[in-house]
C-alpha cells in the first residue's frame, strides 16, 4: 500500500465507510440520445426492485427530465451494493425539431414542445454531475464511440475523479462492435451488454459492485 | 477574349461563392487563454450564433465543454439556431513527467466549433477531425 493510500484510508469518510460497509452511492446513467440509457435503467430496477423508471422509445429524447429510483439493493454473487438510480436525458450539441416531424412523423407543435423540453433535459443532466458518486456511460455498441458528447462526459468524469463504467449497449444488433469500444478507450472498464434482451448483465452488474462502492 | 471572359466569370463564382460561404476564423491559444470561463464560452457562442465556424488552437476544458453545451441549449432557438457543432482532441496530458511538469498540468488540444445548421461533422481519430461545411452564411 502506497502512502497516498494509507492517508486515504485514514480519511473520516473511507473510515466510516470501511467501519459500517458500503455507502450509499448515486449511479448516475449518462450518454447520448438514444443510446438505450432509460432501457438500462429499468433493467436494474426491474431486476432489483420489480418496477420501472420510466418509458424508453425509439423517438431520441424520449427521457426529458431526470428520474431517479431509490434505495436499490443491487448484489452480484456475494458483493452487494445500495444505491440509487439517476437515469438522465440524453447530452446532445444541438436538437432539432424537424428530426422528431420527418423521421418520427410528429406534428410540428409536439415537436417543437419535445425539442424545447429537451433543451431543459441536457441542462439539468450536466448539472447533475455534480451529484452523482459514479457514472454508467452509456454507448451504442453499433455507433462511432469518438462523439463529442462522449468526450465531453469523459473528460468531464475524470476531471472530477468519479468512476465511470462504460457500458457498450446493444449488443444484439448485427452491427455491433464492443471491441471498437474497448480499443477506443483503453482506461475504463467497458462492459458490453444489451440491456434490451438482459444480456451480460451479471458481468456488469459484478463490475458495478466493484467500482461504485 | 474567351480567356478574360473565362477570368471574368471565374472571379465573379469566387466573389458570388465568397459572400455565401461562412467565415472560419481561426482563434489562438493567446487570445482563448486570455479568457475567463464565462468569456470564453459568451465569445465562442456570440461568434457562432453569427454563422462563424472556429478553429480554437487550443480548445476548452472538459469542464468549460459543458459549460458550453448548457449555455447553448439555453440558447437553442428552433427557427434560428440548433446548436453547435463542436470536435476536439480533449485533452494533452503531456509524454512524459518532464513534458508534464513544462506544461503546467493538461492543457486542452485543438477544437473546431461552429453552428449545426452549417458545419457537419463527418470522422475524427486520434490525428485527423473531418468535418464538411453543409450550409451558406444568413450573414
Amino acid at each position: 500500500m502506497g502512502l497516498m493510500q494509507v492517508l486515504e484510508s485514514l480519511s473520516p469518510g473511507k473510515w466510516m465507510k470501511n467501519v459500517f460497509g458500503k455507502k450509499h452511492a448515486r449511479v448516475g446513467i449518462y450518454g447520448p440520445p438514444n443510446a438505450g440509457k432509460t432501457t438500462l435503467a429499468n433493467r436494474i430496477a426491474r431486476d432489483f426492485t420489480g418496477e420501472t423508471v420510466g418509458s424508453a422509445s425509439a423517438v431520441a429524447h424520449e427521457t426529458r427530465r431526470v428520474r431517479k429510483k431509490e434505495n436499490i439493493d443491487l448484489i452480484a454473487g456475494s458483493a452487494k451494493l445500495h444505491m440509487d438510480v439517476i437515469d438522465t436525458p440524453g447530452v446532445a450539441t444541438q436538437i432539432d425539431f424537424h428530426e422528431f416531424v420527418e423521421d418520427h412523423g410528429m406534428e410540428e407543435a409536439e415537436a417543437r414542445r419535445r425539442a424545447k423540453e429537451a433543451t431543459e433535459g441536457v441542462i439539468e443532466a450536466i448539472r447533475w454531475l455534480d451529484d452523482v458518486d459514479g457514472v454508467l456511460l452509456v454507448m451504442d455498441a453499433a455507433e462511432d464511440p469518438f462523439t463529442q458528447v462522449n468526450v465531453t462526459i469523459l473528460g468531464n468524469l475524470e476531471a472530477r475523479k468519479l468512476p465511470v463504467v462504460i457500458v457498450a449497449n446493444k449488443i444484439d444488433l448485427p452491427e455491433a462492435s464492443p471491441a471498437t469500444l474497448q480499443s477506443a478507450f483503453p482506461q475504463h472498464p467497458v462492459v458490453p451488454i444489451s440491456a434490451g434482451e438482459g444480456t451480460n448483465m451479471e458481468q456488469l452488474y459484478k463490475i458495478m459492485t466493484k467500482h461504485f462502492r | 477574349m474567351a480567356t478574360k471572359q473565362k477570368l471574368q466569370s471565374r472571379r465573379e463564382r469566387l466573389k458570388e461563392a465568397a459572400e455565401k460561404a461562412p467565415d472560419i476564423h481561426l482563434i489562438s491559444a493567446e487570445k482563448i487563454e486570455s479568457m475567463g470561463q464565462e468569456e470564453k464560452v459568451r465569445f465562442i457562442l456570440d461568434e457562432v450564433e453569427r454563422g462563424k465556424v472556429l478553429i480554437l488552437e487550443r480548445g476548452l476544458t472538459p469542464d468549460e465543454e459543458a459549460r458550453l453545451i448548457e449555455q447553448t441549449m439555453r440558447e437553442v432557438d428552433q427557427d434560428k439556431f440548433i446548436g453547435i457543432e463542436m470536435q476536439s482532441y480533449g485533452m494533452d496530458h503531456g509524454k512524459n513527467m518532464l513534458q508534464r511538469l513544462a506544461m503546467g498540468g493538461a492543457r486542452p488540444r485543438m477544437a473546431v466549433i461552429g453552428p449545426a445548421q452549417l458545419l457537419q461533422f463527418v470522422s475524427k481519430d486520434s490525428e485527423k477531425i473531418v468535418t464538411k461545411v453543409i450550409g451558406e452564411s444568413d450573414e
